[in-house]
This record gives C-alpha cells, structure tokens and sequence, in this order.
C-alpha cells in the first residue's frame, strides 16, 4: 500500500516554505444565562449555588435551568457550604500553550458537600498542600478571595485546601 | 428495510508533524486513492461524507466548505458530520446511513485533519472544548482532563501503571508495519514510564501525537457492489453502528468508566443480532478490535466499555498480552493513534480503514494471521469526553 504525503522539518515549516501568518483578534462578551449567573453571583457572595430537581429528588452544582434527567425547569436554589471531597485530580506540569512550569498546577474536580449524586461539582485547583500528600476522598474547603476583589467568576475561590480538621 | 451497506476500499495519507499539503489536497489525496481502490471514479458516487474536527486547528471556519473539492464533494448531496475524536468512526457511520436510508448508493467518505497550522502548538485550540463561563478561566488543557480521568480510572480499581503503560509499548510497536505511521518504534516499558512527566499521571509516552493526515472510504449498497462487479473478498459489510453522547456537564458524572461507550456499543451489537453482551461470548463473536487509544489508558477504558472485558479487567489482561496482534484477542493491530499517529478525525478513520484492511486481508504485515477474520469492532471518543462511536464490520464472505 503506497500513501502520500511530503513531511516538512520544523526548520522547513518554520523557516524555509512560504507560509501565510494570521493571528485573528476576536472578543466575546458572554451573557451567563438564567442559571450560571445566579453561580457566579453566589461566588461573589462567597457561596457556592447548587440546584434542587423536585421530580429526581435531587440537589446538584453547578446549577442548571432545566433538569437534564427528567427535563423539568429547576428553580429551587440552594446554598451549599463551601467545603468538598477531592473526586479525582493531577499534578501538571504544562499550561495551555503547552509550556512547562517548575511550580505544578493542581487541578481537581471537587465533590461538593451537600450534593446528592457523586460526583456533583466542578473543576477547580488545589493549594497549599505538597502535591505528594493529595489523595481522592480528602475533605477541602475554599480559599477565598476577599470580598472587595471578587467580581463573579470561578477564580473568585482562589483555591482549595486540605481541611485541618479533617 | 435497511439496504445492507458494504466498504469496498479505503485511501489513506502519510501521518505526519507537519505536511507540506493543504488539508485540502490531504483529503485529495485519500480521496483519490479509495476511489482507485475502489475501480471507480467520482463520477459514480452520488453523495460525500466529510468528517473533520476542531476548526480551530485550521484557523478556517467551517472547513467543510474548504474541504468539499478534496473530498470530492462539488456539485452532491455532501454532509459534513463532527463529534470531535469520535468523527473518524462516526463519519462511515454517516456512510452508512446515507446508502441504508436508499438515499444515495455510492458514497465517498473522507475524514481529515490538519493540526500543525496552529502556533505555537495545538493546546491553545483545544482550550476552546471547555466550558466558557466556568472552565476557562482556571486555564484547563487537553491534558488535564486526561490526567483526571486516567487517575480516577486507576484508582478506582487499583491498576498498576506498568499494566497501562504495555498499551503504549505495544501500539507503537505494532505502528512499525503501518505505512502511514509517524512513531512506529519499539519502546521498553520502563522508557515508557520513566518519559516526561506532563500531568501526573501522564507521562510523554503515554500520549499520542497530534498530527495531520487523511483517511477515505468507499461505501456502496450491496446493488451496486454486485453492478460494478467487486468480488466478495473487497468488501467488509457494516454488521452495526452505535454511537451515544453523555451529558456535556462532565463533573457530574463518575469518570472511571465510560458509559456512553456501553450504550453505543450495546446499540451496534444488538443491531447485528448479537444479544449476548458477556465479554467472553462478544470476544469469540469479534475476532479483534480497534478501540481508540489517544492516551494508552484510553484503549483500556474503552475495551470496557466495549464490553470486551469486565470493568477493570483490561489492563491485567493487556498486560499479559492476550491483546498482542498474535494474541488470543487483538486489539489495536494497526498501532492506532498511540502509534501511527492522532489526527484528529482522520485518526479514528485509520482505525475504521483497519477493519476493513484486516478483514479483507489486506493489512500486510500487520495481518492478523492463524485465524478467520470474521468481524471487527472499531470505536472513537470524542467532545468533552462524552461521546462514543462505535461500527461492527464483518469480512464479505460471511453471511
Ligand atoms: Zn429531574
């Protein structure tokens, strides 16, 4: 089987062919919808927002405007305490663009206290804790930024960490 | 009345860093050689079927429009179909419905994919797969989500790295024999887990390359296969299709065991009239599979959802070589997305070209040998970790 195909070198890509540069300038204004902005208004609150489903019987974050399972609206906001467990998480040492950093990131999906399916929560990123003692099932709590400075977005919680008393 | 829907050929490109050509001439490129395989010209197809990921890779906003001269698609019936990686599978899928509905009898498939044009690496792109209000934010990549669920996989059943790490060590080595390959080599385990650390984890080797490159096929109904005179031997039939999308809210959902992959591959077998869905009698009903493998956990994870082996159970069994090429059940012969290379779209169509290249014979050195080829299942993933795609194909004489 003969297949096709001319390989370029990084240097060829980079240097020697003739290639056309673009790099677009666009920019979003995102209206966050009936349930996430309730979400986000509740981080600015320093709150974590969930939503409970009548016909499921059932309280889930992040907040939806209809129920996925049964497809009913969801209206009953809840206030959930700002603590979780640890679902899964990693130890990253690449960025967006794929750069490395010496200080690794620690991303985590966190099970959020007061949820009653498993898990029901987001993701978000783990601190103050050597990346060697993280394990799945530790109880963390937020670390909030002070009020002031919080605007309405997921990194309104700074981060969380590992709960002393736990 | 479904018409039964047979491949009769497939085209494929070199799979490379960087290539020279457009995805445009790319898919020409597939395009061109399926329909040699196939005897025919496009004047004897009557609808085209595009299949290609992210736009964002290209930098050109519905590139199906840019692709559709390629693809052979001018002037017909043309549907671009794109579930993220699991567009490689799911666009014979499309194939397959078209010709099944009795709307078309001679169908072009071409899934292609061109990542190398994005600076300074494809990553930046992938962060727009994330959720734009909650997600982005944080500053996520591709990688992450991988290290997520990989971790999570592992724990919940104990798995030990080296097992997950065979994956990886057999892929690349079965890419050796694949002419379109850009990383066929032989790796030893321990270089495998002592590569670059990325996000514990996921090392170097556990992943695999982004990519461009370009798959085609041709499909026809069983009329036309026996009007243009193709012998039985060319053809592998389509036996079932499945494919199944989870909910997009993936941090709700317990990421250890891919149940998308269940349903969709419950639908393609019940569709083929098997019932049975214990893993022994699915794996003496199959005699290999293609499941799709962008990180070497992945292959795992999905041969159980796949129901080829119990929850938990793949890794050991890979592990001891039960899915080598020349072992009792093969999986991944071509050397997959680890091996031959990820893109994107066009890396799940390599692994729909296996099915039908190994149960026609044709799959040279990489041939499964000792044994009648009678069917194989090939299966892609894709979006936000949330959907599968999966086609059950049978070699022609079977009946
Ligand atoms: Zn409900």
């Amino acid at each position: 089987m003969k297949v096709r195909g001319t390989k370029l070198t990084s240097d060829e890509f980079h240097n020697k062919v003739i290639a056309v540069k673009h790099a677009p300038e666009i920019e979003y204004d995102w209206a966050t919808g009936v349930a996430i902005s309730k979400f986000l208004k509740g981080l600015k609150d320093g709150k974590i927002i969930g939503v409970y489903c009548d016909s499921c019987d059932r309280t889930v974050t992040p907040p939806r405007m209809f129920c996925e399972e049964c497809f009913s609206p969801m209206s009953k906001y809840v206030d959930l305490p700002d603590t979780g467990i640890i679902n899964t998480f990693s130890i990253a040492y690449i960025k967006t663009d794929a750069s490395r950093v010496e200080k690794p990131q620690l991303p985590a999906v966190i099970d959020i206290d007061g949820t009653s399916i498993s898990p029901s929560g987001f993701l978000h990123l783990l601190d103050e804790i050597n990346p060697d003692d993280i394990k799945i099932g530790m109880k963390v709590k937020a670390v909030w930024k002070d009020a002031i400075d919080r605007t309405g977005a997921i990194t309104d919680i700074k981060y969380f960490k590992k709960m002393e008393d736990a | 009345m479904t018409k039964k829907v047979g491949m009769v050929s497939v085209g494929l490109t070199q799979f490379q860093r960087r290539a020279k050509e457009t995805g445009k001439e790319l898919a020409y490129y597939s395009a061109k050689m399926a329909l040699d395989e196939a005897g025919i010209t496009r004047k004897d197809v009557d609808g085209v079927i595009i299949g290609s990921a992210p736009d964002a890779f290209d930098g050109v906003h519905q590139k199906h429009e840019y692709l559709t001269d390629g693809s052979g698609g001018f002037n017909l019936p043309t549907m671009r179909g794109y579930v993220g990686g699991g567009t490689g599978v799911f666009s014979p899928i499309q194939g397959w419905y078209s010709i099944a509905s009795g709307v078309n009898d001679v169908v072009l498939v071409t899934t292609e994919e061109k990542m190398s044009s994005v600076q300074p690496s494809s990553q930046a792109a992938f962060l727009t797969i994330f959720d734009n209000m909650i997600e982005r934010p944080l500053g996520p990549n591709l990688v992450w989500i991988f290290a997520l669920e990989m971790r999570r996989y592992m724990e919940k059943h104990g798995i030990p790295k080296e097992h997950i790490a065979s994956v990886s060590v057999k892929n690349k080595g079965n890419a050796i024999d694949h002419p379109s390959a850009m990383l066929g080599k032989k790796w030893t385990l321990d270089e495998v887990l002592n590569s670059e650390l990325l996000a514990d984890p996921v090392r170097l080797l556990d992943i695999s390359p982004v990519a461009d490159g370009a798959v085609s096929f041709v499909m026809m109904s069983e009329e036309k296969i026996k009007e243009f005179g193709i012998s039985k031997d060319d053809v592998a039939w389509v036996d079932g299709v499945g494919w199944n999308v989870d909910t997009t809210m993936w941090t709700n959902r317990d990421l250890y065991y891919p149940k998308y992959v269940e349903k969709a591959a419950k639908q393609a077998y019940n569709m083929a009239g098997m019932k049975d869905h214990s893993p022994e009698a699915l794996r003496k009903w199959l005699t290999f599979a293609e499941p799709y493998d962008p990180f070497n956990y992945k292959e795992l994870h999905h041969l159980e959802g796949l129901q080829l082996f119990g929850k938990g159970k793949a890794p050991k069994a890979a592990f001891e070589g039960v899915t080598a090429r020349d072992g009792d059940f093969p999986v991944t012969p071509s050397g997959g997305l680890l091996g031959v290379g990820n893109p994107i779209a066009a890396a799940a169509g390599m692994k729909s070209a296996e099915l039908y290249l190994q149960l026609t014979g044709k799959a040279g050195k990489r041939q499964i040998d000792g044994r009648d080829m009678e069917r194989g299942v090939a299966q892609a993933w894709g979006d936000l970790m949330q959907v599968g795609t999966v086609l059950v194909m049978k070699g022609g004489r079977i009946e």
